[in-house]
């Protein structure tokens, strides 16, 4: 299959922040330096590279903790079951955080997700309900009970799908198309459906681990110890603590 | 450059912001123009033989150029090299159109700006920042200083799609 590298490699070296870089090791041992763009994320022999010498395109992906020989592993996995997730290996538990955070939130799902949500907020408050706008619409549908999204082998992940959403997506509104109607409460239920459900995720995990047993829905495997993730909600959390 | 082919092959398969059979020629000089099933899927459009499942090629469509260059035809180029130019052409000037706004939205950097720009104006008008509601006023790619830096920030007082 095709496909512009050239433009990508420019992409990846461009004159512009990236979302993160760093040292990481891949299984198997080699150090490369990765680079966070958009939802690519490439890696370089060195930080000196100009050329990538490879990209993972992360749409679709969950990113994972991993309880392994290295300390601070985490697995980048795709859906279908059938492809080894990329494994990758930092050298500090705060380098760790910053790639999960910012790997889960790298999707153009996620990001467009986003910008529907404010601009409905926008939207609402150009057509004059400013009391509204800032306070999520509560969806339609009755949220169902707080339920671990099932995992084959019980690890908590973090997609950058948005495949909790109830709500069937139609194609994304061009940004600027002024919706004189707005789509409606369920326009902006998706975000904040799905926020409230990962919110709910995080903290029916954390009551789990202070009562230091594995609920029946969440069959732990053995060989993977589940440290206490960081929520997606509040940047107060404190975040990966090794206890 | 390695990547994981069949991750895209398999965005390749999702539901596509936009598809349409267009006539499509490649930048080489001398190609010749081929009907083609086009799909823009996020930020990456796909070619297709109008009868194969299987993608032909993908464009990433990050700091490209998209320009009309005639009623019903429109080109797609690259910042670095502006002078290789893929050619689509449409079956109509609306349609024509349609391509041409859509894939100048299509990137992750004008979705980024937008999300930027909106903070900014929703900031403006009710002094709050919408972004802390949800826990992400700190991700780092949600910052005014993660645009490039060649006057996209002075552009923040217009309408997104002016910025390109």
């Amino acid at each position: 299959m095709k496909l512009n590298e050239r433009s990508l490699a420019f992409y990846a070296t461009c004159d512009a922040p990236v979302d993160n870089a760093g040292f990481l090791y891949k299984r198997g041992g080699s150090r490369r330096w990765f680079v966070l763009r958009g939802n690519m994320l490439f890696y370089f022999e060195d930080a000196a590279g100009r050329e990538p010498l490879g990209v993972i395109l992360l749409e679709g992906c969950t990113v994972e903790l991993v309880e392994a020989r290295q300390e601070f592993a985490f697995a980048v996995r795709f859906p279908g079951g059938r492809v080894r997730p990329y494994v990758l290996v930092a050298d500090s538990q705060e380098a760790l955080e910053g790639w999960v955070k910012a790997l889960s939130r790298a999707s153009f799902h996620y990001l467009r997700l986003v910008v529907r949500e404010l601009e409905q907020q926008l939207a609402a408050m150009r057509a004059g309900s400013p009391a509204s706008a800032l306070t999520p619409t509560p969806a339609l549908t009755p949220t169902p009970a707080p339920v671990l999204r099932p995992k084959e082998n019980g690890r908590a992940a973090w997609s950058t799908q948005p495949e909790l959403l109830a709500v069937p997506e139609g194609p994304p509104l061009p940004p600027r198309r002024q919706a004189s109607a707005p789509n409606g409460p369920l326009a902006l239920a998706p975000f904040a459906q799905l926020h409230e459900r990962y919110g709910q995720e995080v903290r029916a995990l954390r009551s789990q681990w202070r009562r230091g047993q594995p609920s029946p829905e969440t069959p732990w495997s053995p060989s993977v110890t589940l440290r206490e993730p960081w929520g997606l909600i509040s940047e107060g959390n404190p975040g990966l603590s090794r206890s | 450059m390695r990547y994981n082919e069949k991750e895209l092959r398999a965005l390749s398969r999702q539901p596509a912001e936009m598809a349409a059979e267009l006539s499509m020629r490649g930048p080489k000089k001398g190609s010749v123009p081929k009907r083609r099933l086009v799909k823009l899927v996020v930020n990456f459009l796909f070619y297709f033989r109008t009868d194969e499942a299987e993608p032909l090629g993908a464009l990433l469509l990050e700091r490209c150029k998209v320009v009309q260059e005639e009623l019903c035809v429109f080109s797609i180029s690259f910042l670095e090299d502006p002078e290789r130019k893929y050619h689509f052409e449409c079956w109509s000037q609306e349609q024509c159109q349609e391509w041409t706004e859509a894939l100048r939205r299509a990137s992750y950097e004008y979705m980024r700006r937008s999300l930027i720009f909106y903070r900014h104006e929703i900031q403006k008008m009710t002094g709050k920042d919408p972004l802390e509601q949800f826990g992400i006023s700190e991700e780092a790619r949600f910052q005014l200083k993660s645009l490039p830096r060649d006057g996209w920030t002075a552009c923040l007082d217009s309408q997104p799609d002016t910025l390109n």
